[in-house]
């Protein structure tokens, strides 16, 4: 016998259906989703406006439950978790990236970053303390104590994404990350989520309609009507520029 | 997450002053309102408190509070006295003069006519002069305020004389007297002296003092009065509530008091509501990224109601203290004398308060509550 060695899919959806209903009128969000997602890879979905990538996504972090189907990520089955322990889950193996960053105006940028941290229970100094590691890593040193309104949109967005690692999660979930961003700090921000996903060997899905960002995905999926219109592997991402880190 | 929800509600400074100003304004105007509500009625039977030295009043059947009494007969302290259980009754005039003072002036006051043996009824502090010298001819006493009201500005000085129904009066004492509530100056004076000071009439005694044997119960003893008597009896207890209950069934006070008390808490509900619901509506994306990131609603819940908290605390301590400056700094004014923050007053606003912030919270909260952690994707 030969033994293969076959990844775990760090996301796994099996025939997915969402349906919002408003009134008498249905929307079919997504239509039959059937997908997976490995450790490591840095997918993007991609599609036009209303095609049902945001819904994926919330569907895949946890956010949303199917109307049918099965949404395993990490092995658990969101479908068949009850409220709480989806909100525990959350916590625990999922990180968000915003387009609008969603960070706290009256925070820090380490205050900020040790959110997760301080969800999950870890006492507020050493929380602090960990995150102003973490912004250095993504070289936000000198700016660790600066509040969101006294930072660059690029800035911003890089706090969020030391926010949405700090804990480690199994599968960074980013939505529009670039959208709010001009193109030097958007290619610096990919370059940044690319990175830090390859050295944790976790799933990063990232929601995008920026022709410019498709160049650092591995895998694009196209999206229309609800369903995958394409499925396609690239070269992988640029090499990091220097002064990234 | 409470110190996040700390640095939330702190982090927006215009929001938090409003709050904090809108409970310390709701707070001011309702403690200091009922404060002096409380203190007005109490004025109005300040008179009935001040005497200490008699536990029951008696009085003719149809009087309905203490300015109102009709003359009582010689004949009815006797048979006071006669009912078993009595240990004493003495004789008691109350009524309203009018003073002209040696510049020409007229001041209204209200007079007191004690029982010449025994003084019962007098006041239970002086300042200038002893109570026994009321045995003097034409001797009275004033109150400290009413001294300040007839002779403003001038040292306490006895031996002043003036004219009571055109009868020379002498000033022999000034003592301490709870304000009354029309301010009038307070008089004391012997009740055969009484006799000269009001014009003619046939029955000066209105009231009779009397204090029940040691193991008595006064109710009960009041009862044997009214039977004995067919005057009423009431002790001092009753007599002070009867003519609170009077004032506040035939006057425009407690519907004037009570109207701005309940301004003061809707406005303070109003302020601190909507301040408090927008504040949470301009965090709501914060909260939902919260919600997403994994913070439960109960713990959602917690961090609205500690900020609610928060304000409502600082709110009323801030409240509470001006309340408090406000009687501190008046309490010389003699007009506005004897009015002070009642500490019943403060616990009923505070319990308010609690009102006015839990609601607010609650109300705001169900927005954070229903909100689809979801919401945080849409742009």
């Amino acid at each position: 016998m030969v033994a293969t060695n076959i990844p775990v899919p760090a996301v796994r959806c099996q025939r997915v259906t969402k349906e919002f209903a408003s009134g008498d009128t249905k929307t079919q969000a997504l239509r039959g989703i059937d997908m997976e997602i490995l450790p490591g890879e840095v997918t993007l979905l991609a599609g036009p406006s209303g095609c049902g990538k945001t819904t994926l996504i919330s569907v895949i972090a946890g956010l949303l439950k199917p109307t049918q189907g099965v949404v395993e990520v990490m092995g658990r089955k969101l479908n068949e978790l009850p409220g709480g322990s989806l909100v525990r889950f959350r916590a625990q193996h999922v990180g968000f990236v915003f387009q609008q960053y969603n960070l706290l105006p009256a925070l820090t940028a380490a205050e900020n970053t040790a959110v997760p941290l301080l969800i999950a229970g870890r006492p507020r100094r050493a929380a602090i303390a960990e995150a102003r590691q973490q912004l250095v890593k993504l070289g936000l040193e000198g700016r660790t104590e600066f509040r969101p309104n006294q930072l660059s949109g690029g800035q911003q967005q890089r706090v969020a994404i030391a926010r949405a690692l700090i804990h480690h999660p199994s599968i960074l979930v980013c939505d529009e990350p670039t959208a709010a961003l001009d193109a030097h700090s958007g290619q610096q921000v990919m370059q940044l989520l690319t990175r830090v996903a390859a050295e944790a060997d976790r799933a990063v899905i990232i929601v995008t309609h920026d022709h410019r960002v498709f160049q650092f995905g591995q895998r694009i999926i196209h999206l229309a009507d609800g369903q995958i219109e394409r499925d396609e592997r690239t070269p992988g991402p640029p090499p990091s520029g220097p002064g990234m880190a | 997450m409470r110190w996040v929800a700390v640095r939330m509600l702190v982090g927006d400074t215009a929001k938090y002053l409003g709050l904090v100003f809108g409970i310390s304004f709701a707070t001011l105007l309702m403690a200091q309102q009922i404060s002096i509500f409380v203190g007005i009625m109490a004025r109005t039977a300040s008179q009935v408190s001040d005497i200490r030295d008699a536990s029951l009043w008696v009085m003719d059947s149809k009087t309905r509070f203490i300015d109102e009494a009709p003359g009582l007969a010689d004949n009815d302290l006797h048979r006071v006295r006669g009912v078993p259980g009595v240990e004493w009754a003495v004789q008691l005039y109350k009524g309203q003069v009018t003073a002209r003072l040696a510049d020409g002036e007229y001041r209204a006051l209200i007079l007191f006519g004690l029982d010449d043996g025994t003084l019962v009824g007098g006041p239970q502090e002086m300042i200038v002069g002893e109570l026994s010298d009321l045995r003097q001819p034409d001797a009275v006493i004033v109150d400290k305020a009413g001294y300040e009201y007839m002779w403003p500005g001038a040292p306490y000085e006895i031996g002043r004389e003036f004219e009571l129904n055109d009868r020379r009066a002498r000033l022999v004492g000034i003592c301490k007297a709870s304000a009354p509530f029309t301010t009038l100056p307070v008089m004391y004076t012997r009740i055969s002296t009484v006799r000269g000071f009001v014009p003619q009439q046939r029955q000066v005694m209105n009231y009779i003092l009397a204090e029940p044997l040691e193991g008595e119960d006064p109710e009960e003893v009041c009862r044997r009065i009214d039977e004995a008597t067919g005057l009423m009896a009431l002790t001092q207890r009753q007599f002070f509530w009867k003519t609170i209950r009077y004032f506040l069934s035939t006057t425009g006070i407690p519907v004037n008091f009570g109207i701005t008390i309940a301004l003061g808490f809707i406005v303070g509900a109003a302020i601190t509501g909507q301040t408090f619901y927008l504040f949470t509506l301009e965090n709501l994306k914060q909260f939902g990224a919260l919600k997403a990131m994994g913070v439960t609603n109960l713990r959602i819940l917690g961090m609205v109601l500690l900020q609610a908290m928060i304000v409502g605390a600082l709110g009323y301590g801030i409240g509470i203290g001006l309340t408090a400056a406000f009687f501190e700094s008046t309490k010389n004014i003699t007009h506005l004398a004897g009015l002070y923050l009642n500490p019943y007053a403060a616990l009923g606003v505070g319990v308010a308060v609690l009102m006015i912030i839990s609601l607010s919270a609650l109300t705001a909260s169900i927005k954070v509550l229903v909100l689809e952690p979801a919401v945080v994707f849409r742009g």
